[in-house]
């Protein structure tokens, strides 16, 4: 309990410190600028907090039912991976639209997908597991579902603990390679969602097909750079 | 063969259960209306909020417990936590989305192996058999577990009445297909209508229960109403509910899950901790309403006893 605090506490300097940045776009916009991402960075907490609040009240008032742990742990999970989805939609997002003050929303949504992938492990470290270590390695390294899930929760943790500026400032370069690990994440987290599901995967399959969408983006948006780049190097060649 | 009355925490049917209610329970239901059965029975209300139903539970159900000792699940999980796929995949979609389901009328065809197939009314499969309650452990393949009070009379009984000849060597179970009452058989989310099999010495078990209702009432919709398997010592999926056809075949038939994923699901499918299932240790199970998956799974879900014959001398990690 004590931890989650802390978390929280940690989450709301970086997310909020994170737009108060007064070099962040020119001149008379800054006021407008600033208030936009203010109340988007409202709506993600409202929205990425409604998800926890309804399973705290539906454990209070027990419409979650004879067996709470099984929808504890499918929405914490669900959560976590439509966070993510959305995580990775604010570059797209950006370039699309030209609002370069979106990618602001990057790091308050990554760390609530992280919030939520936490609960999750700790859901099944401690109900499904009860606290056993020796079962949980057992069912890591036996069920191909926990494998993929469990290296997806790992890579997210290194991800979470360096969002903060200082650690931006720190790695550099190396901050953003780092922090390519979210595709590899996602990736794992939807294929952890889809082997699990016993017989209806029309829902994995629709997060599958939107991580999809995003990733070709990005393949895209590499291959056009990578062409650019070579087209200019050819050219200073024949000049 | 073992005699269940031997059982000293059992409970004897002609102890505990009205005579009026052994045959025609259904039509005794309907005909004397739920508040005179309860005034009968001294019964206690409790409700089925999620489908608004109201069921009277009938006295003798206070204080049970299982041959175990264990608890009895409340009427309320046991009616609104299914996994009945006709009706969505989601546990709590079947008391959601079965209300328009008519278990009545009811036909079973009985076909195949047998001297005596055909077209059975429901009433007329009920009228000779012992109704009996049945307080069964049912252990899901996810790894959950409830205690259940079922209804009803063994399968053997059935079967003995429909005399099977020598070919008889396996039984084929089939659910109602009815896209228009049952939603989710409009969705390819498995191959429908869902099929089940026994062997026919399982099948003749005194254990392998056909089942009329819960909780000595009338069994919910999403239960499988009318008319549903239990195998106690098996996986809650070879519990196949709303069954309109029984065949006698003399081939190992091709169960549903199966069908689905043969990697992970066979055809026995007998409750085994030391078989593990890709997705779920099989160790352990979460007996609701508990929190913590710290029961320790028994073979043969505690029926060892009773049915280990059945096996002698199969290799069980390779017959899952």
């Amino acid at each position: 309990m004590a931890m989650a605090k802390k978390f929280l506490g940690f989450m709301q300097g970086w997310t909020f410190t994170a737009g108060s940045n007064p070099h962040s776009s020119p001149g008379s916009n800054t006021m407008i600028q600033k208030h936009r991402i203010l109340v988007c960075k409202m709506l993600i907490w409202v929205a990425a907090l409604s998800p926890g609040s309804w399973l705290v009240a539906g454990l209070i008032f027990g419409w979650l039912g004879p067996n709470p742990i099984e929808s504890l742990t499918h929405i914490t999970g669900m959560t976590t991976l439509v966070l993510l989805l959305v995580t990775l939609s604010i570059t797209p997002l950006r370039r699309i639209t030209g609002w370069n003050g979106a990618i602001r929303l990057r790091r308050p949504l990554g760390l609530f997908s992280f919030f939520y992938a936490l609960i999750h492990f700790n859901i099944w470290f401690v109900f499904d597991q009860v606290f056993n270590w020796r079962w949980m390695v057992e069912d890591i390294i036996e069920r191909p579902y926990i494998t993929v899930g469990f290296s997806a929760f790992i890579i997210l943790i290194p991800l979470a603990l360096t969002s903060t500026k200082g650690w931006m400032r720190r790695l550099g370069i190396r901050w953003t390679r780092i922090h390519r690990g979210i595709y590899l994440a996602a990736t794992l987290g939807v294929i952890h969602y889809y082997w699990l599901v016993k017989a209806d995967v029309r829902l994995p399959l629709l997060l599958a097909f939107c991580l999809s969408v995003l990733l070709i983006y990005r393949v895209l948006g590499w291959l056009g750079k990578r062409r650019r780049t070579i087209a200019r190097s050819h050219g200073s060649n024949i000049s | 063969m073992i005699i269940r009355s031997k059982k000293a925490s059992d409970i004897s049917s002609s102890e505990i259960t009205p005579p009026e209610i052994y045959s025609g329970r259904r039509r005794f239901i309907r005909d004397a209306g739920l508040g005179l059965a309860t005034l009968a029975l001294g019964g206690t209300t409790l409700s089925n909020e999620v489908s608004g139903q109201s069921q009277e539970i009938p006295a003798r159900f206070r204080n049970l417990k299982s041959e175990l000792g264990e608890e009895l699940n409340s009427y309320r999980d046991i009616t609104t936590y299914n996994n009945f796929y006709e009706f969505g995949t989601d546990k709590r979609d079947p008391s959601r989305n079965s209300s328009e389901f008519e278990p009545e009328p009811w036909t079973v065809s009985i076909e195949g192996h047998v001297n005596k197939p055909g077209n059975y009314e429901l009433d007329d499969i009920l009228a000779p058999v012992t109704m009996e309650d049945r307080i069964y452990r049912l252990r899901c393949v996810e790894a959950w577990s409830m205690v259940i009070p079922w209804y009803g009379f063994p399968l053997a009984e059935l079967i003995k009445r429909v005399e099977p000849t020598g070919n008889a060597k396996f039984v084929r179970f089939e659910t109602v297909h009815r896209p228009e009452q049952m939603p989710y058989q409009k969705t390819g989310v498995l191959p429908w209508p869902y099929v089940e099999g026994l062997r026919i010495d399982e099948a003749m078990h005194p254990l392998t229960t056909l089942v009329t209702g819960v909780y000595g009432t009338e069994l919910p919709n999403q239960n499988g109403a009318p008319l549903r398997l239990i195998v106690p010592w098996k996986y809650g999926f070879k519990g196949i509910k709303s069954i309109v056809k029984i065949e006698f075949v003399d081939r190992m038939p091709t169960n549903t899950w199966k069908m689905a994923n043969s990697f992970e699901y066979g055809f026995y499918s007998n409750v085994n901790p030391e078989v593990s299932h890709p997705r779920w240790s099989q160790a352990r199970e979460r007996r609701l309403p508990s929190l913590f998956k710290s029961h320790e799974t028994l073979m043969f879900n505690g029926y060892g006893e009773e049915v280990s014959r059945l096996y002698a001398g199969m290799d069980l990690h390779r017959w899952k």
